[in-house]
């Protein structure tokens, strides 16, 4: 099923959402957090915590039912309509994300699936989520479509001044393809298959923004605790990858990724001797920094890769 | 663009992270592409399927990615690293005298190992793979999840 987006008042709508940090959001990924929140104060759109929000199932709950992972999430979901009073969702974390738009796809799709989401629903004492009652977006959609790109230019101050940034948007922001039908060919949404909105926002920002060959091949999050030289080296093949582009730095939209990145880059160069200096900051950091946010209000202390002196250099802070 | 051998999965990995041969550009990005088709080669004839000789929009190894994609969705987890490795054989072989051609040789040998990487790790991990976020498990009828988890649903 094809759906056009219907861009015009998405202005309006995205204007105060329901926020779903999630876990990560929350504990390794707090500057993606409180960069986001920052962002969304400085552009005035509201973001109203999830009331009582669990967590997504994320990657290990479907190995093991996936009709439980439907329910966890559906619960996010009906939390946001019933406590909220709310119809949109905004999930930065791409684990999340991807989650919320299966537990829809899933609902709208398959009885089984609405059966059993209705009977743990029930038994645990809340409304049932019905597929189409609330749109769940990524930050990426908040900003460019929520707020625009014209609207965006004239809230940069310092800008990002040519700073060479390599995108990476991971595997899950665009896959499985048939969960984000608003992706699809003529809908008006990202593209599936070269996705665009962080570049397009960076570039507002300044950004020179390099051809980069892997910006949705795998970083090997999932195998990081049972195969940790495997995402070591898949990691440091997108770090190669970047700086053979140019790249300064890689911006990223996913605290899976942007950990992964961090940590096995260091890894990298203790076990396998290989240094890369590239720099890994969440896109929102960036963002924020060219809107003349401070460091310290975007939490780019609090990144694993140290990119303060580089910003420095180029008098972004 | 077919291999007379196919080159196993460890040999493939020891090809790509060793030294090439001295080739020319052009020979050097059929070669590339070549890594990725037996890449794929191996994902398919593991699972006791015949890879197919067809091209999709011109190049083998989209098709054999399409192939491998069947009934393994989270398979498409690696299918703009195949792209890609078609996308800069093209602008190797159209654009032979471009100052860029080194960078471009380079990009395509990232790219490749990626798909090296990637395809060996999902089969040395998943007697053919489930570790990846849009794994087929999603997709799977409740019989076939009952026989996979051994429990029962609901």
């Amino acid at each position: 099923m094809t759906v056009i987006i219907d861009k015009k008042d998405l202005k309006k709508k995205y204007k105060k959402v329901a926020y779903y940090p999630g876990c990560a959001l929350e504990g390794s990924a707090l500057p993606y957090d409180k960069s986001t929140r920052a962002i969304g104060k400085e552009l005035g759109l509201e973001l109203v915590d999830v009331k009582d929000w669990n967590c997504c199932g994320a990657m290990e709950v479907k190995n093991i039912d996936p009709q439980v992972e439907t329910y966890l999430s559906s619960r996010v979901l009906s939390n946001a309509q019933h406590k909220n009073k709310m119809d949109v969702v905004m999930a930065p974390c791409n684990g999340c994300y991807k989650n919320l738009k299966q537990a829809e796809h899933e609902l709208g799709h398959n009885q089984k699936s609405r059966d059993v989401v209705d009977k743990i629903s029930k038994k645990a004492g809340h409304e049932t989520y019905e597929s189409g009652d609330v749109e769940t977006i990524h930050a990426l959609d908040w900003i460019k479509m929520g707020y625009g790109e014209d609207e965006l230019r004239k809230k940069i101050k310092g800008g990002l001044k040519g700073l060479k940034i390599a995108n990476y948007y991971g595997c899950m922001y665009t896959r499985p393809r048939n969960i984000f039908p608003e992706k699809a060919p003529g809908a008006g949404g990202d593209d599936l298959i070269k996705p665009h909105y962080m570049d397009d926002l960076l570039a507002v920002a300044g950004a020179e923004n390099v051809d980069f060959a892997l910006k949705t091949a795998c970083c090997g999050g999932a195998h990081t605790l049972s195969d940790r030289d495997m995402s070591t080296k898949l990691v440091l093949n997108i770090l190669e990858a970047a700086e053979a582009a140019g790249a300064e730095v890689i911006a990223t939209e996913c605290p899976t990724c942007h950990s992964g990145l961090e940590m096995h880059q260091i890894r990298a160069l203790k076990r396998m001797s290989k240094k890369t200096n590239v720099k890994v900051i969440y896109f929102t950091q960036l963002l924020g920094m060219a809107m003349g946010l401070s460091a310290r209000k975007v939490g780019l202390n609090g990144n694993i890769s140290d990119s303060r002196g580089l910003m420095k250099e180029k008098g972004i802070i | 663009m077919n291999s007379q051998k196919m080159r196993s999965v460890k040999e493939l990995e020891a090809y790509m992270d060793g030294p090439k041969p001295d080739m020319n550009p052009i020979d050097q990005a059929a070669d590339y592409l070549l890594v990725g088709e037996e890449m794929l080669e191996n994902w398919l004839t593991a699972q006791e399927r015949i890879p197919t000789q067809d091209k999709k929009e011109g190049f083998r190894i989209l098709a054999l990615h399409r192939q491998g994609c069947k009934g393994e969705p989270s398979f498409n987890a690696c299918r703009e690293t195949c792209r890609e490795l078609a996308y800069y054989y093209n602008l190797i072989t159209l654009e032979p005298d471009s100052d860029e051609m080194s960078s471009r040789l380079r990009m395509m040998d990232i790219v490749a190992k990626h798909l090296v990487l990637f395809i060996g790790n999902k089969m040395m991990d998943d007697q053919v793979g489930e570790f990846c976020c849009s794994a087929k498990v999603n997709r799977l009828n409740n019989e076939q999840l009952q026989e996979r988890v051994g429990v029962k649903n609901g």
